[in-house]
């Protein structure tokens, strides 16, 4: 093997040791989204100051209230991470499928009829079994509805060739729609009058905090649910044949592998985590399934997981980032007369530029181990 | 109520009047994404164009007084939003369909962040043509009166039709639709060409917002779509990238939409909201139906990644 010296970051390499190498390739690797990721951020964050001040408000005060309302106290800190909570899980939704090639768009079915199933499952059980088994009940219930919503999208893109991307979207749809008759019909509570909701559930059945916050458990079952998936996709050879699939499904199929099971698989696992965010929002925040339920979590989810480029890990404090943001808008919203969409507009903008900013992966040699050695 | 006096009639005179009224935007977003699709780009942000096009078209009407410009400046936005979309899409290694996604959420953003104040203002309606002056019953006149935008459509999809087949500018979209290389070696240049088919459909998409927020239902609220940008995708499909296609199903999905309401007026209220899904379940059904998992569908444009 032949190496140019004038090359700076093989020289380095050759240097130390040959056996340092491995250690800069990996360290190359995951430097390259962080860097990239961040300047997406910040040209993002540009973009968006440009626009509040064509709107005749000051950029300055704004990103500091978001501070504030997000991050600048306990308090906040607090209400941020709660919020994070369902959008780890709809994340998930999003990046375990994107592991496969597959864009799902529909999340927010799952979670809302994840959140109806675990009111069906619990009000009959409230009161009559355990709290902790009444909650796990709910839980399966929620998964496993989630799970058959998305992963009919994945069987259908299998068997049929559907595009996998609009069938989520309708299965949303379809699925709001069932809540709603759920809702108002056979599981209406008959004191609910303008918002029509089931049944609350009794007090002491509903998921607690973590003990000394004020933050429900959803964040550490949320926190789980992104490990697992981690260890999945990186450690175990589902996660490799995922992978090979979604690079090349022919390949993938030459060599063996049941494509349809790790489609269905995927899709039916990632569902079941935003079946369980639905859960987790009736059994924590709401008390009851009704249509507060379609609270867009699903949306706000896709951009997390794009964020964090579909890694499970990073969807951690991605979430949490953007959890702050959402927590924000209401402080945004009394302090500077600003329409509480601002923060759906700060979204859009950076999940454009991030999606712009795929482009240059791969192009800057620092961050491309295969580059260095082929360079001049 | 009227619908009494004609009693279970009532139910296939609402559809029918349904049918007309709901597909309009159908019509025009559909439209739209077949010329987008037909240069081998999809462009699912059509959804927050839509929104963002009722969004201005209100707001210039209630400025101006006039619907018209109203429709005129929805479809300046549209074409922009379709020129942001074509422009990040020329880059390497942009996925389109996720720039939809985020393109989407961008309009839907905008929309209402810039549309909160025209929540209570009331804005000029757009004109409609009555037809049904011959008959004596106030229902039939009522179904019979139809929006100009309604006639625009189907014209336009009649104007598409031609087009593509026999204009030199239907074959350049088609030829950048089906082979990338294909256009190059004919010194076309397909970055160009997608550009200005995603604007087109952009400006197209929002006439179709123009019509919910000045037509039907008629005001500005954040509500005011329900996935119609969207649904436009898979009736294009349906349609096979064909203008007079696209034109009929959205005649089918107007239909199926008002099936709900329909049945609801007649006393029918069991299930009322599933019939809402009713549009969703079709379109779900008919994608089902037309997919296979084999051969690409007939008449896809080959460069689409859609039906890859």
């Amino acid at each position: 093997m032949t190496i140019e010296a004038n090359d700076p970051a093989m020289a380095i390499a050759t240097e130390k040791s040959a056996s340092l190498r491995p250690v800069l390739e990996w360290i190359a690797r995951r430097v390259e989204p962080i860097v990239i990721g961040l300047a997406a951020i910040l040209f993002g964050l540009s973009l968006f100051s440009l626009f509040i001040l064509a709107v005749g408000k000051s950029p300055a005060t704004l990103f500091q209230l978001m501070y504030t309302g997000g991050f600048g106290s306990w308090f906040s800190v607090q209400n941020s991470l709660s919020r994070a909570a369902p959008l780890l899980l709809t994340a998930l939704c999003v990046a375990l499928p994107a592991r496969l090639g597959l864009v799902i768009i529909g999340g927010e079915g799952a979670v809302v009829l994840g959140g109806v199933a675990a009111a069906a499952m619990a009000l009959p059980l409230a009161g009559t079994a355990p709290v902790f088994l009444s909650l796990v009940l709910m839980a399966i219930a929620a998964m496993a509805i989630g799970g058959i919503w998305i992963g009919l999208a994945g069987f259908l893109r299998h068997s049929r060739g559907v595009n996998e991307t609009i069938s989520s979207l309708l299965l949303s749809y379809i699925a709001i729609a069932l809540m709603n008759q759920f809702v108002e019909g056979p599981l209406r509570d008959p004191a609910s009058l303008n918002k029509p909701s089931t049944k609350p559930l009794p007090a002491e059945y509903m998921l607690g905090n973590i003990p000394g916050m004020d933050v429900h458990w959803g964040l550490v079952v949320g926190i789980l649910a992104c490990i697992i998936s981690w260890v999945l996709i990186e450690a175990t050879s589902y996660g490799f044949a995922a992978r090979i699939a979604g690079g090349n499904v022919r390949a993938a199929q030459i060599q063996g592998l049941a494509v349809g099971k790790l489609i269905v698989g995927f899709t039916a696992l990632a569902g079941s985590f935003a079946g369980l965010a639905g859960m987790i929002e009736v059994a924590a925040v709401q008390g009851s399934a009704n249509a507060s339920l379609a609270a867009g979590y699903g949306y706000t989810g896709i951009l997390v997981a794009f964020l964090a480029r579909h890694n499970p890990l990073a969807i951690i404090p991605v979430a949490i980032l953007l959890g702050g943001i959402d927590a924000s808008g209401g402080l945004i919203q009394r302090r500077m007369g600003l329409p509480d969409a601002t923060v759906l507009v700060l979204q859009g903008t950076l999940f454009i530029v991030i999606l712009v900013c795929e482009t240059f992966y791969g192009r800057f040699k620092v961050f491309n181990p295969d580059l260095w050695k082929r360079s001049l | 109520m009227e619908e009494t006096a004609i009693g279970i009639w009532g139910v296939p005179l609402a559809v029918f009047a349904g049918a007309i009224r709901v597909s309009t935007p159908f019509i025009f977003v559909s439209l739209g994404e077949t010329i987008t699709e037909r240069s081998g780009r999809i462009n699912l942000g059509l959804e927050g164009t839509l929104v963002f096009g009722a969004m201005t078209a209100y707001a210039v009407a209630v400025i101006t007084g006039s619907p018209t410009l109203g429709v005129l400046a929805a479809m300046m936005a549209g074409a922009i939003f379709g020129l942001i979309h074509g422009w990040i899409c020329k880059f390497p290694k942009v996925n389109d369909i996720a720039v939809g996604i985020a393109m989407m959420q961008f309009g839907l953003g905008l929309a209402f962040f810039l549309g909160k104040s025209f929540i209570q203002p009331v804005a000029p309606k757009l004109p409609s043509i009555p037809l049904g002056g011959w008959a004596t019953s106030p229902q039939i006149q009522a179904v019979l009166n139809i929006n100009v935008l309604f006639f625009l459509g189907a014209a336009l999809a009649l104007f598409l039709f031609w087009g593509f087949k026999n204009t030199r500018i239907g074959l350049i979209l088609r030829v950048v639709g089906d082979s990338t290389d294909a256009a190059r070696a004919m010194g076309i240049h397909p970055d160009q060409v997608r550009l200005l088919a995603t604007a087109a459909g952009g400006a197209l998409a929002a006439i179709g917002g123009a019509y919910l927020s000045l037509y039907y239902p008629g005001s500005w609220n954040e509500g005011i779509s329900s996935g119609q940008g969207l649904m436009a995708v898979a009736l294009v499909i349906f349609a096979r990238w064909n203008p007079i296609g696209c034109f009929l199903a959205a005649l089918l999905f107007g239909g199926a939409g008002a099936l709900g309401p329909a049945l609801q007026s007649v006393g029918v209220t069991k299930g009322y909201y599933l019939f809402y899904a009713a549009p969703y379940v079709l379109t779900l059904i008919i994608l089902i139906a037309t997919s296979s998992p084999t051969r690409s569908l007939a008449g896809a444009p080959g460069a689409l990644s859609l039906t890859k």
